[in-house]
């Protein structure tokens, strides 16, 4: 699937620019974006590097431990596939409190974490694992409590109540999750039949 | 007061992670300075491995939109959503919001701007803005670092995702602004 998207937005996208002849777009384009994909991992290099030596002080000292297992029953229903007090769930939660809490910057290295981690428990190195897509189906419909980013354009934009939209922004974030944790059990069940 | 609180617990929390994590390993009798090289060694691989996916996701996303196909893919789509009672300026975040994160936030600030942060449309943009993710470059990063590349179901459950909280955005403040 994710082979014949990657085809499409290139075709169509080059056709496209070919229509409407202008081709110095698309090289343009390829080396904006080529160079933007190289600047991210570096940037995420120090931060990768920090929380990482962080969490390994949490994993040494026990602390991982705990938090999987208070999470343990909340865990046990999402990912059944993961043993109990697995490291991947202490990162799992880490990665979503974060989130929760908006700090994006720590959010992503201990989300990586969890990913290294399940991999560990992975048959199919190559291919995703339950596991792994219920944990990014909780990750991509992330809830935030304060959307931060947002609120600081309506600031800016001069708006009389910039904060008024986190509660529409909390039940259209929960509605997605609910949706998409139940889109992801359905498909289980297919795959398995199929 | 909720607010304030949340404020202060965003500011607080990495501090108070940076600080009590080591001293609590430190009286764990954790060596703490050895032990975290060892731990953050992995973080220069787990970046440099994700170069190759981004480098292939952000092109292809980047050749989509620069070449004006969004445009009319966009162009294609907003009779059809209008019908919904669903207003035609809000599309193209609606289908930028999974493909391109800083795309999307232009966009929503472009019709915050335009529209007024306290209209209908700026309210709504707002919302899809703050209730969904970055679906394709999330899997992207995710799954490049650990080296899949067989996404299985994936990307259809961040789409969904995705759509059902564009749907849930409109509907609700519809209903509380509208």
């Amino acid at each position: 699937m994710i082979n014949l998207i990657w085809l499409a937005l290139i075709v169509i996208g080059i056709l496209v620019a070919a229509i409407n002849g202008q081709p110095e777009i698309i090289t343009d384009t390829v080396l904006q974006a080529a160079n933007l994909a190289v600047k991210y991992s570096f940037d995420l290099i120090g931060l990768m590097t920090f929380w990482l030596g962080i969490m390994r002080l949490g994993e040494a000292a026990g602390l991982v431990d705990i938090l999987a297992k208070i999470i343990r029953p909340f865990t046990r229903f999402l990912f059944p596939s993961v043993p109990e007090n697995h490291p991947a769930m202490g990162a799992i939660l880490l990665n979503i409190s974060a989130n929760i809490l908006g700090l994006g910057n720590a959010a992503t290295p201990f989300g990586l974490k969890a990913m290294q981690e399940l991999q560990t428990l992975n048959k199919n190195s190559d291919t995703a694992s339950d596991a792994m897509i219920t944990f990014l189906a909780i990750n991509t419909s992330c809830i935030v409590i304060v959307p931060a980013t947002i609120i600081g354009v309506r600031v800016a934009a001069g708006s009389l109540n910039p904060t008024e939209i986190v509660g529409t922004t909390l039940f259209a974030t929960l509605i997605g999750m609910i949706i998409a944790l139940t889109a992801d059990n359905l498909f289980r069940l297919f795959t398995r039949k199929g | 007061m909720l607010e304030q609180v949340i404020g202060i617990l965003s500011k607080w929390t990495i501090p108070f992670l940076v600080l009590f994590i080591p001293t609590f390993a430190y009286f764990k009798g954790v060596k703490v300075y050895e032990e975290f090289i060892e731990g953050a060694e992995e973080g220069f691989k787990i970046a440099i491995k994700l170069i190759p996916y981004l480098v292939a996701m952000l092109v292809a996303i980047g050749i989509f939109r620069n070449s004006g196909a969004m445009n009319i893919m966009v162009g294609a789509l907003s009779p059809v959503i209008k019908l919904f009672g669903i207003p035609g300026e809000i599309l193209p975040l609606a289908i930028m919001r999974p493909l391109s994160g800083g795309g999307a936030l232009g966009i929503a600030t472009e019709l915050i701007n335009t529209f007024g942060p306290d209209s209908l449309i700026g309210r709504m943009a707002s919302t899809m803005q703050g209730s969904s993710d970055t679906t394709f470059f999330v899997l992207t990063v995710y799954f490049g670092s650990v080296g899949i590349s067989r996404y299985r179901h994936a990307l259809w459950v961040g789409l969904i995702a995705d759509f059902t909280s564009f749907v849930a955005s409109v509907y609700i403040v519809n209903k509380m602004f509208g």
